[in-house]
């Protein structure tokens, strides 16, 4: 926790930009302190993104505005607006401001899983994202 | 039978300059300069970050009170931000009567300005697969990120035929 806090803390005063890896390495830092011995798996990241939770009737998963692949432009299910690509090979600045990373987490958290998403769920997705080819 | 067509083109938009409802010019729409960077940032993330004008104060208002029930989204803010998005549309609200009423929840697609202007748009391109939206702007407005909404831009290759307005 205090690692998030402290890459937040660091993004609100000064806009300081991270990298996937280092807010990656903060939320698994926070999803070991709650799990001893928590690892990232890219592969649970990909079947989080791929899960049908199907609490929005619109928005069921992430796919719905983000496509089967975070590699491709997405688009949003209700106004159609054009969304860049999630991973940070296609679209550079994904997963480099720790502040918008939170918000969004805590906005499509509720929306599409229906809860907020653990730490654990954060540093899988990023790692899954960063990693896709 | 291009040819009478051109003829009648600057007079149609002579006509249409001395009839359009805005204030200025309807088709320009540019971001008033003192829009608070929230403004893009929290507003222009999920549908274009909406011309202020297009809607009444009291309707923007309702808007911004609302936000935790956003047209079926959560779209909550911090209170400053929210306080700080609000004044500004407030600013540069429409006061014409033509933009007024826009329901409740407040839809700008809803105004008598914004469905006359529309009025030619076929019912079946509302619900084309590219448009999804009458709030997705773009989809047929090409250039409504900068805030123009010229004819001459439109994006779908069956509305440059037929001027919608």
């Amino acid at each position: 926790m205090k690692q998030v806090l402290l890459v937040l803390s660091l993004a609100s005063g000064l806009a300081a930009a991270a990298s996937p890896q280092e807010l990656g390495a903060a939320y698994a830092a926070e999803a070991a302190r709650q799990a001893p011995g928590f690892q990232p798996s890219a592969r649970r990241g990909a079947e989080f993104y791929a899960r049908r939770f199907a609490v929005s009737e619109k928005m069921p998963a992430c796919s719905a505005c983000h496509t089967e692949s975070p590699l491709q432009p997405g688009r949003h299910a209700v106004t159609g607006k054009a969304i860049k690509p999630l991973a940070p090979r296609a679209e550079a600045a994904r997963f480099s401001d720790p502040a918008k990373v939170e918000k969004w987490f805590r906005r499509n958290c509720t929306e599409v899983v229906g809860r907020a998403c653990s730490a654990a769920e954060k540093a899988d997705f990023i790692l899954f994202a960063s990693a896709a080819l | 039978m291009a040819q009478p067509r051109r003829m009648r083109l600057p007079v149609i938009g002579l006509l249409l300059a001395l009839v359009l409802p805005l204030p200025a010019r309807a088709d320009r729409l540019p971001l008033p300069a003192d829009a608070p960077p929230s403004f893009k940032a929290e507003c222009g993330s999920c549908h274009l970050a909406f011309p202020p004008q297009l809607l009444t104060a009291p309707d923007w208002r309702r808007v911004m009170a609302g936000l935790d029930r956003h047209y079926g989204d959560n779209a909550s803010l911090d209170e400053k931000t929210r306080r700080e998005i609000e004044a500004f549309l407030v600013r540069h609200a429409a006061t014409r009567s033509r933009l007024a009423g826009a329901g409740d929840p407040p839809r700008l697609t809803q105004t008598e300005w914004f469905r006359r202007e529309h009025r030619k748009v076929p019912d079946a391109l509302w619900r084309d697969a590219r448009v999804s939206s009458a709030a997705n702007c773009g989809a047929c407005h090409g250039r409504a990120e900068a805030g123009s909404f010229r004819g001459r831009e439109l994006a779908l290759p069956e509305l440059r035929k037929r001027k919608h307005d």
